[in-house]
């Protein structure tokens, strides 16, 4: 591990300036993701700003009938929340599926969507990488792809060489519950505060697969806000993974169903958590029948590229979008007629 | 570059200087000379470091030492008084729940944390309801504890022996 510097300052402002003036300084958080890639040789700041006990660690209410999330409020706690276990199953759902019961009790709110974007090579210093390495290339590209993406990739095989070329996957379970919410996340930066719609927070990869985030250097996340849903509402959130427990997802699913409206994110296949928002269109106002559903997500998946790869690669992921989200709003739907 | 930290392991204070890049995990095993949480993967993914961190079971070779000044651990060697054992010790014990030994501090640690989790009413991926109560059935046991790898594969009698320390 790099020598760097580590900094506890007195509140989130100077934490902000600190990482301000200095081009490689990283937040810690909960420190599940960046400790370990600090170990692995691919996160080398010259300065750790510690912000895990200058956010708050509070579930509160707010006004408008929804939840604030405390940046440092553990996904453990989030959890267990009552009013997020009542209110947002779909959340307390996702975040009960990721990781395990000691690495919940240390991660946090704004950590786990921030967790980096990544596949088995990022992990491996000793392979090209665009991501860790701008314009190194790509070692994914017809490698172990089972993991990779299918949506928002160019070609179903990328130009392994161009610096441009990425295929990873956000693997947060969390940010796919938080996608289908609307969350909003509040931000501090160094020229003030910003709300960023969740939606926003995370990028395709663009012409830029180094960076997984529209967070500029220095903006700290100071809480995640859950919007008020409508009475009625449903959610829920189904994850397929190689393991009963403790595995990330191949495909993952959260649905939000309020009357009329169906609000559908998609987690394992693409570099950020995948609003389905062709889908959507289709199906609001409808009867959400399977068949209904399942044309409509194969109007989503149109553009998916299957990427070829080790052990048959990741083709089985478009059928499996698919119908996963047609088991998981029919679970929801046939509960609301019950 | 170095930085000084006070620690309350087991019960008893320590001061000590580390490097920033020392985990709470190394900083026990190496300057303090409690060995009692094992270094498995070093990576967060097997679970043999898991220790009670300010009451709540965590993984410490993913804890810098110096984000943890002040902290309150315990580790399986604290959780009873010198020549007695914990309800959780008694169990895996008496249920034969380990062959090589490696995982079991970070298990029995792992446990304790488990019980307390559940007795606050937390749910599980498993917990059918999750706004009801939550029972130690064997399908809770197994994804509650699965963070705790165990290479023997002792996994038969160590669920038993959670539900055992559980129904105490
Ligand atoms: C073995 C293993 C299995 C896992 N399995 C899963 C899984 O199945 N599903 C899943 O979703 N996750 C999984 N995870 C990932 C885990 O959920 C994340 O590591 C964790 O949520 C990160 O949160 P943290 O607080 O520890 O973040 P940290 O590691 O502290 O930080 C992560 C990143 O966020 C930045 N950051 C942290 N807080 C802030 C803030 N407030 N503002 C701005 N930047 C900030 C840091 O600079 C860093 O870049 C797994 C991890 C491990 C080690
Ligand atoms: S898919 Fe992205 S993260 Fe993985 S090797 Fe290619 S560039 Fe790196
Ligand atoms: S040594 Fe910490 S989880 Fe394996
Ligand atoms: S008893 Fe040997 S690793 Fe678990």
């Amino acid at each position: 591990m790099k020598p760097f510097a580590y900094a506890h300052p007195g509140d989130v402002a100077e934490a902000v300036r600190d990482v301000a003036a200095e081009p490689n300084a990283v937040f810690l958080a909960g420190g599940t993701n960046l400790v370990d890639h600090l170990k692995l040789g691919i996160a080398t700041p010259d300065l750790v700003v510690d912000v895990r006990t200058l956010t708050s660690r509070e579930v509160t209410d707010l006004p408008d009938g929804g939840l604030r999330l405390g940046a440092a409020s553990t996904n453990s706690e989030v959890a267990a929340d009552r009013r997020v276990r009542e209110r947002y199953p779909v959340l307390a759902q996702a975040l009960l599926a990721g990781a395990t019961g000691q690495l919940r009790n240390m991660a946090t709110t704004g950590g786990n969507p921030l967790q980096r974007t990544r596949c088995v090579y990022f992990g491996d210093v000793t392979t090209p990488c665009n991501k860790r390495e701008p314009g190194s290339g790509c070692s994914a590209v017809g490698g172990y792809t089972r993991y990779l993406a299918v949506l928002g990739v160019p070609a179903a095989l990328p130009d392994p060489t161009a610096p441009e070329t990425c295929i990873a996957t956000h693997p947060s379970d969390m940010a796919v519950a938080l996608a289908a919410l609307d969350a909003q996340v509040q931000v501090l930066g160094p020229a003030g505060t910003r709300t960023i719609p969740f939606g926003e927070l995370h990028r395709l990869v663009g012409d830029d697969p180094s960076t997984d985030t529209t967070l500029e250097h220095g903006e700290l996340i100071t809480s995640i806000d859950l919007p008020p849903l409508p009475a009625g509402t449903r959610s829920s959130y189904r994850k397929v993974r190689d393991r009963a427990s403790y595995a990330y997802a191949l495909v993952s699913v959260a649905a939000v169903v309020s009357g009329d409206d169906v609000r559908i994110a998609l987690g394992g296949v693409a570099h950020k958590p995948w609003r389905a928002t062709r889908a959507e269109e289709l199906l609001r106002g409808r009867p959400l029948t399977d068949h209904a559903v399942r044309a409509a997500m194969d109007a989503e998946l149109a553009g998916a590229q299957p990427q070829p790869g080790v052990g048959g690669g990741n083709g089985f992921k478009i059928p499996l979008a698919a119908r996963t989200v047609v088991a998981t709003l029919r679970e929801l739907t046939s509960e609301a007629t019950r | 570059m170095d930085a000084e930290i006070s620690l309350r392991v087991d019960g008893e204070s320590h001061r000590l200087t580390v490097d920033t890049r020392t985990t709470l995990l190394d900083a026990l095993r190496e300057r303090l000379g409690n060995t009692s949480p094992k270094k498995g993967c070093d990576h967060g993914q097997c679970g043999a470091c898991t220790v009670l961190l300010d009451g709540q079971r965590s993984l410490i070779c993913l804890a810098l030492a110096v984000a943890h000044d002040g902290a309150e651990i315990t580790t399986a060697d604290g959780l009873a008084p010198a020549g007695e054992l914990h309800p959780v010790q008694q169990a895996f014990l008496e249920q034969d729940a380990f062959q090589c030994g490696y995982c079991t501090p970070g298990q029995v640690c792992s446990a304790v944390g488990v019980l307390d989790e559940v007795a606050r009413g937390w749910p599980s991926h498993v917990t059918e309801d999750l706004t009801g109560d939550v029972e130690l059935s064997d399908a809770e046991v197994s994804e509650r504890m699965s963070g705790n790898l165990c290479r023997c594969a002792a996994y038969e009698n160590i669920t038993p022996a959670v539900q055992q320390a559980g129904a105490r």
